[in-house]
């Protein structure tokens, strides 16, 4: 599975970013690969209006299965990524990437958007 | 003849001015009540009214035409509002974040982005005895007011011509929305309270109403809560005072019933006599 | 750090009164971030003192060079915000108007027409009396407030509150239900919703709370005003009940807002007696509940 993180961080030891649209870095882990690459999303900061969209579309062009983020996106960007097969799991923000991962495989998570 | 009644933050009273001086101005000159504060409308909880007639606003918004596209993607790159991205071989369109420019759809080299009408609010007319009430309401997620504010005050000059007095609650605040109600206003009545933050938000107020050159006179609500700093503020800057109304109890219980003030407490039907008085003298 | 945001849908319910009265309750262990931009009222009753501060660039606005132009008025036929008028015999761009689109940039046939960065404010960390400190901004008339400028002050709040150590950032949020209320909300951990017992206050308690709603995120509310009309203050309490919001107190309409307000002071500065206990009280609450 290739999922998705928003965090504050390019690595593991960093926080899952409870925004969405104005997350700072977005992570991929690619479960096969057993890959984690990052991208640095903060020149969002100088989006005044649809930084949900614009960080959403990042991501589609990831191909990811599955995203774990804080609070969830925001309606306009929900919109968006209603149109991608991908599962929103919310209520990660404050877990390292690590913690947040297992508890994703735990099933702990709750599944949101 | 238009009067705008406006302020630089909210809860000053600027809907209850509206309300109470409308239904009073109703009983001697035929008057029309616009409730321009399209995100948060309030003034049908004071008015109530029988409902004549609805109009569902639109707006124009690009529709991708799939057939057309040749996937050039620059659609994206013109708009500056972020509202089209290219996601795979798709363009998506995000209505919430158009502003209507028209500059993608008459740009596209292949017209794959025709404009098509979508809801933008809707605009409906009351009446309640002598006075016509007109709310325009904005759909839930929308952002950009100035819109239906322009398209409210031409129904209001196409659906009903002829009214003698046209009084318009403007949203609050002095960004782009309180500007699309004010700009084309003959007068415009600022209102506010004698405290720090009234004084703080009535400046911004007036240097806005002050660039669009509109005559304007200030009313103080709530006298007695704060200090006179605001009437300071007047004197030295030549600015009119036209009536101030006292801080009563009573006021605050008969809004919070929304009842009509002018009708239960006299010295607020003083004050709105002064404010109608000002308003023929500017004619 | 937790983050806990204050909103109402209207204005004059107290919101500011009452995050002041906070902040001055909880002293140093919190970062203040006033993100009600377009009335930024919270520095009036905290009166900082600026230590730095920083312009905010947001939106376009279009130019037209009158050494290029040649007048042909294709910029005016394009724009559709009537932001382009022939003055004097030189097509000018208004700039209360100008929405920043760029059509008239694109088509002008002598590219003689130039999109400048808009410099609507200032943004500004200051120090209060109380030991916290406050990020707030200014923004210039006709300037809108936005999500951007929301997340800028937060992420400056957020970043100075972890260099200091402070566990709690307190966000005045904005007003209304558009990006920079969702800006407002996007990191909130908790949200303290503030409204009057009124018809009006009732309803835009309703609206915001449907958006709040789609973050799932938890929240308690104080009923300002609630002796006023207690027919309503009870329909708000229905109304809460059923949403699941925390009820965290009833604030009965009081001189001691305004009086407070008149003299740059916070509640408890006013009037310590009585309001210390009233909001150590709804902090409890809160706090049992982040």
């Amino acid at each position: 599975m290739r999922i998705i993180f928003t965090a504050t961080g390019p690595d593991w030891d960093a926080l899952i970013d409870p925004r969405f649209g104005r997350t700072d870095y977005i992570l991929l882990y690619d479960e096969e690969k057993d890959e984690l690459s990052s991208i640095d999303n903060r020149e969002i900061m100088e989006v005044a209006h649809g930084a949900g969209p614009k960080t959403a579309q990042k991501i589609h062009e990831l191909n990811p299965d599955v995203l774990i983020t804080g609070n969830g996106p925001g309606g306009n960007a929900a919109s968006i990524l209603g149109q991608m097969k991908i599962k929103i799991y919310i209520k990660a923000g404050g877990k390292s990437i690590r913690d947040a991962y297992n508890s994703f495989k735990n099933n702990e998570l709750i599944l949101g958007g | 003849m238009r009067v705008a009644i406006a302020s630089g933050k909210g809860g000053t009273g600027k809907t209850t001015l509206a309300v109470n001086l409308a239904t009073k101005a109703a009983e001697t000159k035929s008057t029309v009540l616009v409730d321009l504060d399209v995100e948060e409308p309030n003034g049908a909880l004071f008015i109530g009214g029988t409902p004549i007639a609805e109009h569902n606003a639109k707006r124009a918004i690009p529709n991708w035409d799939n057939v057309q596209c040749t996937l050039c993607g620059k659609c994206t790159s013109w708009c500056k509002f972020n509202a089209l991205l290219k996601l795979g071989e798709m363009i998506l369109v995000m209505p919430n974040l158009c502003h209507s420019c028209f500059a993608c759809s008459e740009l596209c080299p292949v017209d794959a982005l025709p404009m098509q009408d979508e809801s933008l609010g809707r605009i409906s007319h009351f009446r309640k005895d002598k006075l016509d009430f007109v709310e325009s309401r904005l759909d839930i997620g929308l952002e950009q007011a100035s819109p239906l504010i322009g398209q409210t005050l031409s129904y209001i000059d196409s659906h009903l011509p002829g009214r003698e007095l046209q009084i318009l609650d403007s949203p609050p605040g002095t960004a782009c929305a309180m500007v699309s109600a004010v700009k084309n206003a003959d007068y415009v009545i600022l209102i506010s309270e004698p405290t720090p933050f009234g004084l703080h938000d009535l400046r911004l107020a007036v240097e806005t109403i002050r660039q669009l050159k509109i005559p304007f006179g200030v009313v103080i609500n709530r006298d007695g809560i704060g200090n006179d700093d605001i009437y300071q503020y007047l004197a030295d800057e030549e600015i009119k005072l036209i009536a101030k109304i006292p801080h009563l109890r009573r006021i605050a219980e008969l809004y919070s019933q929304g009842a009509m003030l002018y009708q239960e407490v006299p010295q607020f039907d003083a004050a709105l006599t002064k404010i109608l008085n000002t308003i023929l003298e500017s004619l | 750090m937790k983050e806990i945001v204050i909103i109402s849908g209207k204005g004059g319910t107290g919101k500011s009164s009452i995050c002041a009265a906070l902040a001055d309750l909880l002293q140093e262990d919190l970062v203040v971030a006033d993100c009600d931009v377009d009335a930024a009222d919270l520095h009036l009753i905290l009166s900082p003192q600026a230590s730095s501060s920083e312009d905010f660039y947001s939106g376009l606005i279009a130019s037209i060079d009158p050494d290029k132009c040649i007048n042909c008025g294709i910029c005016k036929t394009a724009c559709r915000f009537d932001a382009i008028e022939l003055i004097n015999d030189q097509h000018i761009v208004s700039g209360l108007d100008c929405e920043g689109c760029g059509y008239c940039y694109h088509v002008c046939p002598q590219e003689a027409i130039s999109l400048e960065e808009q410099k609507v404010g200032q943004f500004m960390i200051s120090e209060t009396r109380f030991g916290c400190d406050l990020v707030h901004a200014h923004l210039g008339i006709g300037a809108d407030n936005s999500g951007k400028l929301v997340a800028k002050v937060k992420s400056i709040a957020k970043d100075h509150g972890k260099k200091l150590n402070k566990n709690l950032l307190l966000v005045d949020g904005s007003p209304g239900i558009g990006c920079p209320v969702i800006s407002s909300l996007s990191g909130a951990d908790y949200v303290i919703y503030v409204t009057e017992a009124s018809l009006s206050g009732l309803s835009d308690l309703q609206r915001v709370h449907e958006l709040v709603a789609k973050f799932q995120v938890p929240g308690a509310c104080i009923v300002n005003k609630a002796d006023i009309n207690p027919t309503v203050a009870d329909k708000i309490h229905r109304f809460l009940t059923r949403e699941k919001i925390l009820h965290v107190g009833d604030i009965p309409y009081s001189e001691d807002f305004p009086k407070a307000i008149s003299m740059g002071r916070t509640l408890i500065e006013e009037n310590s007696e009585w309001w210390t206990p009233v909001f150590t009280k709804i902090w409890q609450a809160i706090k049992e509940k982040i």
